[in-house]
């Protein structure tokens, strides 16, 4: 979606503001919420990708009114009650007002290092040989779909490079939306800035993203 | 953890949070010492000291730094750094003529097992609009100044990749040893806007 999260070369933010000695959580409810966000996963309920749409789904004046761990809140809140895990008015009352849902698992105690050492690789065998070689010209594709997607808007519609191949990887664009992982091969494709930003663009300046072949097409030969 | 303090102390959304705990403890979804552990390992364990000792290794071990370029995957699960948030990591090396830096424009991808969780700034949209367009800004932000002819390469985490910026070895550390040398390494020098021994920032 295009949505407030996708910020790449949004104006008016102002200056980064570095906090010295900064503490991994600032409160007791962030630290909750990031542990509780990860614990639920475990129900079997959505992927990473779902998760990762629930927390930007939202208004842009929203969005950006959030903190960072408040938007983690909602987005567990909405997946919690999509999923009929939790309803709204049990977080109002603060205490269980129906039967539990039978879920696929818990994240135990006992399972918390292991599962957090072995992580959730992404990359899946490939079913066709990869479309584009390194040093391939390519265009990212002008898509605007209201669901979830990892094309940034900057790049779109822009000429790149391909810089490397990644292996094939879970399509966030269809696992979000529980249509499966339809694994795609992945690739770094290099801009030069001027590509992005225009002629008075720095100069010195390249940025990559990393790309899903079906986010790009054949820009052609070099002029 | 701080759980005894009086509700009427507590904002809206500690007590929402605290809601939403409590209902999920209520039917079953979550082990509360899993919840606890969770947060231990985040604040206590894992953190920008792995990372340290990556760069440090690799600045003494030519061999480990060809490794650590060429096969980072591998390497990685060998130190058992490929964990959550760090399945598919690569690692971009600095040079005299080319710094590297690494954002998520689209939320905060971070390699976890390496650095921990990210800053708020690096969350912040701040560097998040920014860095993609006006990156020498963002490291004057960070009290940087590089040579104008000096390339800059952004990387957006848009995909599971997560990177690691190598930083260069400052000089006069000749002879030091790879534990002298972590010292140097700010957690910010291994995101790219933070150069090693300039520490501005403490990593815990």
């Amino acid at each position: 979606m295009n949505g407030a999260h996708d910020m790449g070369g949004v104006h008016g933010f102002g200056p980064v503001t570095p906090e010295a000695n900064e503490p991994v959580f600032h409160a007791e409810w962030e630290a909750r919420v990031f542990a509780l966000f990860l614990a639920s996963g475990r129900a079997g309920q959505w992927n990473i990708d779902m998760g990762r749409f629930a927390r930007e789904n939202r208004s842009p004046a929203d969005y950006v009114s959030k903190s960072y761990f408040e938007l983690w809140l909602a987005g567990l809140e909405t997946l919690l009650a999509e999923r009929g895990l939790v309803s709204a008015d049990e977080i109002e009352a603060g205490r269980s007002l129906r039967e539990p849902k039978k879920v696929e698992a818990i994240l135990q105690h006992g399972s918390v290092e292991a599962i957090f050492a072995r992580g959730r690789p992404t990359e899946r065998p490939a079913t066709v040989p990869p479309r584009f070689r390194v040093g391939d010209r390519v265009r990212a594709r002008n898509i605007n779909p209201t669901t979830h997607t990892r094309l940034p808007r900057y790049v779109r519609g822009r000429i790149g490079v391909i810089e490397q191949l990644r292996g094939s990887h879970v399509f966030p664009d269809t696992n979000s939306l529980g249509q499966g992982e339809n694994p795609q091969w992945l690739y770094t494709v290099r801009f030069d800035a001027r590509d992005l930003w225009g002629p008075e663009a720095d100069q010195k300046l390249r940025v990559s993203v990393d790309a899903w072949e079906p986010y790009l097409e054949p820009a052609g030969q070099s002029l | 953890m701080a759980r005894d303090h009086d509700h009427s102390h507590l904002s809206a959304t500690e007590l929402r949070v605290r809601a939403l705990e409590t209902v999920l403890l209520e039917k079953g979804y979550i082990d509360p010492a899993a919840i606890d552990l969770v947060i231990q390992q985040y604040e206590q364990k894992i953190g920008p000291r792995n990372g340290a000792k990556v760069v440090a290794r690799a600045w003494v071990d030519r061999d480990f730094k060809q490794m650590l370029l060429g096969e980072p995957a591998q390497t990685f699960a060998s130190l058992g750094y490929a964990g959550m948030q760090g399945e598919h990591t690569t690692v971009v090396e600095n040079t005299p003529t080319l710094h590297n830096m690494v954002v998520c424009t689209l939320c905060s991808c971070y390699p976890w097992p390496l650095l921990g969780l990210p800053p708020v700034w690096y969350k912040s949209a701040p560097y998040r609009s920014r860095v993609v367009i006006d990156p020498r800004g963002v490291l004057r932000d960070f009290g940087i100044e590089l040579p104008s002819d000096t390339e800059i390469r952004v990387w957006d985490s848009t995909a599971e990749m997560r990177y690691l910026v190598l930083p260069m070895r400052p000089s006069g550390t000749e002879g030091w040893n790879e534990e002298q040398l972590a010292a140097l390494v700010t957690r910010d020098s291994m995101i790219g806007t933070g150069l090693p021994g300039l520490a501005s920032e403490t990593a815990p």
